[in-house]
């Protein structure tokens, strides 16, 4: 998409995939090819439709079954959301709050359970160091509350040490929080490894399942992990809604206060439309469409290896999420690259410290043990259900012609 | 839709002038922030009777305002004298492309330090600069003037970020009018630390914060 047509006033948006213009009479579509869905996803028009009857017709706050019919439909519209989510997990209804997305859903369960035991048990938490930030920061600020924190060391691949969590635990430590998949890198912890570890030694666990949920299995009849965070932004729902599953007698103490719903934990007037519609998004999460994306992700991945000299795949080959490649060209920049693949057309993402907010270099390419320069040219191409194969290659070409380009005019390419 | 960067940021982006190296320059510098990792060259050809930049090049490892700056700091310096061109700041630099993102200052004011130490290069190696200078507390604050405040894009001196500074045997303390930990502290701490420890006699930089 050249910038000079979305600077156009009579340039207008009719979905994420499609830009139409009308120039002088002829119709022009340009196609634009969003490749960062890890930040967000595009709406599914299944999931705005289930989520219709919720803003119009049945609008009502969910009312007990003692209220009026619209507050009650309203109520078993939210329980019926609530019970496919749960059926997914293969946990019980009773077990999963609505939140406002992942940020509150890891708040609730890092500082829910560090209210609920800091008293009765310790004030010791252990998170790895490549967690996204809403388990990060959370850690980060009950430390300066008073409590201990360990940040667990990941490998070069981005896989958390286990001999390092059995060794952190101690009769202080109320919880270990690890996630299930990366953001960034993609790289899929072992779970089940480390569940056992944390049943062993009596601790809960809480996953950050933001990027894994649906598309990799994930069973709390099969893992005794304790609380996982959840959002429906990552697989085509509505962004502003996510979810926490609790297990049945997890101490937890509810953080923001004010009324008495999602069984008193979390309160505030439920967005029926809105789980209601992650719900829906789950179900049209397909086995076969994770297999199309797995097949699209190593697709860049091998071609980006074998056709662009000087690059670098971030995380695992193989225990990676479906939807994530992420690489690191050498010798150029990241926003350099974002902003010359947004000229043609492409969303990606890096985690050079020219793109972040906070001008700092991504923590999880740092914490792999990568330097500034590997942060600065990583490049994240994150799938989605939009995407088609010729996504993939069209990418990686523009990937080719842009990284050239760059290298031409850097001092640090070997010419 | 509303870009931080203006038509002429991008235009230089997209093809830049300049390029590149120059065979047996007669000066070049290059300088570097750790705190984002970008980096630019800057390669000069000087007339030794005139003392005019005759040609000038650079190469740029960053970001799009980095390369922009690269761009029209190296068409700015091009027929002009070393003293001339010394004078150029960052400000025309930005001013020329037609503003830049203040977040952005610290990347696009390499580009001017890259030609100012390509200019001090010839000079040395023509003799033309006097015995080296000890650092003091003007010293620091005259090099801090080259890091960037993120929040305003003006340098924080300027922006009276740096409460006190003080040097005593090679040790050199900043205090910073930030809290440890405001968004930007860490790389305006890495920033101060690359621009001081540099000096020739400083060994050791602190950086402290107010809370």
């Amino acid at each position: 998409m050249p910038r000079s047509l979305l600077e156009n006033p009579r340039f207008n948006c009719k979905n994420s995939r499609f830009y139409y213009l009308i120039w002088g009479g002829r119709e022009i579509f340009e196609n634009i090819i969003y490749l960062d869905n890890a930040a967000c996803t595009r709406l599914d028009e299944q999931v705005l439709e289930a989520m219709k009857p919720y803003f119009f017709d049945t609008f009502a706050v969910a009312t007990s079954e003692f209220g009026y019919s619209m507050g009650i439909d309203a109520k078993e519209a939210l329980e019926k959301a609530r019970e496919n989510l749960a059926s997914k997990l293969g946990a019980n209804s009773e077990e999963v709050i609505f939140t406002s997305g992942s940020t509150e859903s890891s708040n609730t369960a890092l500082k829910g359970v560090a209210l609920a035991l800091k008293e009765k048990k310790g004030k010791h938490i252990i998170v790895s160091k490549i967690e996204d930030f809403p388990v990060l920061n959370t850690a980060k600020v009950l430390e300066r509350q008073g409590f201990g924190v360990t940040f667990l060391d990941v490998d070069a691949e981005g896989f958390a040490d286990l001999e390092e969590l059995k060794n952190a635990i101690t009769k202080e430590t109320i919880l270990v929080s690890i996630q299930q998949g990366n953001q960034e890198i993609g790289t899929v912890q072992d779970l089940k490894a480390i569940s056992e570890i944390c049943e062993e030694k009596d601790v809960l666990l809480h996953t950050d399942a933001t990027h894994s949920f649906t598309r990799l299995p994930l069973s709390v009849k099969e893992l005794p992990v304790d609380l996982i965070t959840m959002s429906a932004h990552t697989i085509h729902g509505p962004r502003g809604i996510g979810a926490l599953y609790i297990r049945k007698d997890t101490p937890i103490t509810k953080f923001m206060d004010g009324g008495f719903q999602e069984f008193n934990l979390r309160a505030g007037v439920e967005d029926i439309s809105s789980a209601v519609g992650f719900a829906k998004a789950v179900e049209l999460v397909t086995e076969e469409e994770n297999r199309r994306l797995k097949a699209m992700r190593d697709r860049i991945i091998d071609k980006a290896l074998t056709e662009i000299p000087e690059v670098t795949l971030n995380g695992s080959r193989d225990k990676r999420l479906p939807q994530n490649a992420n690489l690191t060209f050498h010798y150029v920049e990241g926003e350099s690259v974002t902003l010359h693949m947004d000229m043609r057309g492409f969303a990606v993402s890096t985690g050079s410290a020219c793109f972040s907010r906070s001008l700092e270099a991504s923590h999880v390419i740092r914490g792999i043990g990568g330097d500034h320069e590997r942060a600065h040219g990583s490049v994240r191409f994150t799938l989605g259900r939009y995407n088609r194969m010729e996504d993939a290659d069209a990418a990686i070409e523009a990937m080719s012609e842009i990284v050239a380009r760059l290298r031409e005019i850097s001092p640090l390419a070997r010419k | 839709m509303k870009f931080p960067y203006s038509q002429k940021v991008l235009e230089h982006f997209k093809n830049p002038h300049n390029v590149g190296q120059i065979e047996n320059p007669d000066g070049k510098g290059l300088e570097g922030s750790p705190a984002c990792g970008d980096m630019v060259a800057v390669y000069i050809k000087v007339n030794p009777d005139t003392k005019v930049i005759e040609d000038i090049k650079f190469e740029s490892y960053g970001c799009a305002s980095n390369i922009a700056t690269g761009s029209i700091i190296t068409d700015l310096a091009r027929g002009k004298t070393l003293d001339e061109a010394k004078k150029i700041t960052w400000k025309q630099a930005s001013e020329e492309l037609g503003g830049l993102p203040p977040i952005k200052a610290h990347c696009s004011v390499l580009a001017v330090e890259g030609l100012r130490a390509a200019i001090k290069d010839y000079e040395e190696k023509h003799g033309l600069v006097t015995e080296k200078e000890p650092t003091t507390e003007e010293v620091i604050r005259r090099r801090l003037k080259h890091v960037m405040n993120p929040l305003t894009g003006l340098d924080i001196i300027r922006t009276n970020l740096i409460l006190k500074t003080s040097v005593e045997d090679g040790v050199v303390r900043v205090v910073v009018d930030l809290p440890a930990n405001h968004q930007f502290a860490p790389a305006i701490k890495e920033d101060i630390i690359e621009k001081l420890g540099s000096l020739w006699d400083v060994e050791k930089v602190d950086v402290v914060f107010t809370a």
